[in-house]
């Protein structure tokens, strides 16, 4: 699994939907056959994978609204497994 | 987390979608644990189907069953159903297609909030359909295969069904929703799979869903025609393998093997009453597609009820919730938490007894029953068939049915 670049931009996969649910007080990836349920840290960085920002945008957002610094290597690794799974897709 | 496998057929049980929507498991012991929320709606809109498939999982007393829900009551289902945390939607039947509201439960259910999941043969659908379906908010369309017999051959044969097919795969590619197919696996077709692989890549299909019957409704009365023996089991697989080997990334298939096979009972939708809720026709709510077959579950209406107390009040809705229903091996068996004693509609039609385990695991002391049937088909199929007596799902039969008699050939 490679590092996603820092300037890749990650969006939700073609086909996936993305959602805050409130029954279940979590982010949930919808697809056809079923759902996975994020928990907090995972959905923080899903939402914001829109396909416009940066994965390097992305962390800075992080770490700017939990005022933490150092997530970049915690957030690329996630992008990463997210995309092996086809959670998330890169854009150009 | 999800397996990864696509089911949600209305053919086939789903179960891993259930088990990707489920919570943490419930602990040893508990009663009745509150329920979380229906998680996974599946709304079987009619029953009514231009096909007549041998393997359809529809209750055989269908010519039995009322009127249709019309629209309003269907959608304040999906009302209902939402607020109390419902998120993935099925809509499946029967043919859904033959509902000329479709679209508008469609775009009802959309601006709930819900995920939707159409799940079709592909007769009925037209490019208008396919357009308004898509402005309405249809999310997902899995194509599925019918006939076993008449339909596959014409499939297999490039004639009249491949050639809807195809026409139904263009739409749903021009309409830029993965093209998804599924077909039902059985004793008459399992040797066909290279065939049916190389067909569905033909159409364009990103994701194939091989999945093998299961004995519910019509593929119960059939079960000893299609059950598929060992090696026609084994030989299938290998030549999915080496077709995914060929094919790469482009098209995934996935292989569900008939549970006949294992020994060890599925997860049945996480247990009953634990995050599935499925709504006939005629409005009758169920914890799971076949729960209509068990005696003396008195299966709750919505029309004359709310889906709140469907979920967690009435009796049949926690009948099977937490582990106080289980007999022995499973109410000592440390795997009960995980496998919840298997399929409660497979133990009743095995065993006659919806309390058993499911007589698939081989703690069961009914397993030989499982392991017998696996044998006549074994023998069944070395001896070549000479003679099918398959019974076609169709009005005449299920009326048949109805009335106690045989549902002929």
């Amino acid at each position: 699994m490679s590092e996603p670049d820092t300037k890749c931009r990650p969006a939700i996969a073609h086909g996936m939907r993305l959602q805050w649910e409130a029954a279940q007080e979590a982010h949930v990836l919808l697809y056809p056959e079923g759902m996975v349920k994020l928990n907090s840290s995972a959905g923080a960085i899903m939402s914001r994978c829109d396909g416009v920002r940066t994965l390097a945008d992305i962390v800075a957002d992080l770490e700017r609204t939990y005022g933490l610094t150092g997530l970049g290597a915690d957030v690329s690794a996630f992008v990463a497994l997210a995309l092996e799974k086809h959670w998330l897709e890169l854009r150009e | 987390m999800s397996t990864g496998t696509p089911i949600g057929h209305a053919l086939s049980a789903p179960n891993a979608a259930a088990a990707a929507a489920a919570g943490a498991p419930i602990p040893a012991g508990a009663a009745r644990p509150q329920p979380g929320p229906p998680l996974w709606l599946l709304l079987e809109l009619t029953y009514r189907c231009p096909l007549h498939c041998v393997f359809c999982y529809n209750p055989t007393e269908f010519a039995r069953v009322a009127a249709e829900l019309p629209t309003a009551e269907w959608i304040r289902v999906l009302s209902e159903a939402r607020a109390l945390g419902a998120v993935q939607l099925g809509l499946s039947g029967g043919e859904p297609l033959v509902r000329d509201d479709l679209e508008t439960i469609v775009a009802a259910a959309h601006d709930l909030g819900y995920y939707i999941n159409l799940i079709t043969s592909g007769v009925g659908m037209t490019e208008a359909r396919i357009k308004a379906l898509k402005a309405a908010g249809l999310d997902h369309i899995q194509l599925s295969f019918q006939d076993s017999t008449r339909e596959m051959n014409d499939f297999l044969s490039s004639t009249r069904t491949f050639e809807l097919k195809s026409q139904v795969a263009a739409l749903i590619r021009a309409y830029d929703y993965p093209m998804v197919l599924n077909v039902v696996l059985h004793r008459l077709n399992i040797d066909h799979v290279g065939e049916i692989l190389a067909m569905a890549q033909a159409l364009g299909a990103q994701y194939v869903e091989l999945a093998n019957t299961q004995y519910y409704g019509w593929a119960w009365l059939n079960r000893e025609q299609l059950l598929p023996s060992r090696a026609q089991l084994e030989r299938a697989e290998a030549v999915t393998q080496r077709f995914r080997e060929r094919v790469g990334a482009r098209m995934q298939i996935y292989f569900v093997v008939p549970d006949y096979f294992e020994t060890r009972p599925k997860a049945c939708m996480s247990g009953l009453g634990s995050v599935f809720l499925a709504i006939a026709p005629d409005g009758t709510a169920m914890p799971c597609h076949a729960a209509r077959m068990l005696p003396g579950l008195d299966l709750p209406n919505v029309r004359h009820a709310g889906i709140r107390a469907i979920w967690y009040d009435s009796p049949a809705f926690n009948r099977f919730r937490g582990e106080s229903w289980m007999k022995e091996p499973c109410r000592s068996c440390p795997e009960r938490s995980r496998d919840f004693g298997g399929c409660r509609c497979q133990a009743y039609l095995l065993t006659g007894d919806a309390d058993n385990a499911d007589p698939v695991c081989d703690l069961s002391p009914h397993h030989g029953l499982v392991m017998a049937a696996v044998a006549r088909a074994e023998s069944a199929v070395a001896a070549a068939p000479r003679e099918r007596v398959l019974r076609f799902r169709d009005h005449r039969s299920s009326i048949k049915v109805v009335a106690g008699e045989p549902p002929g050939g």
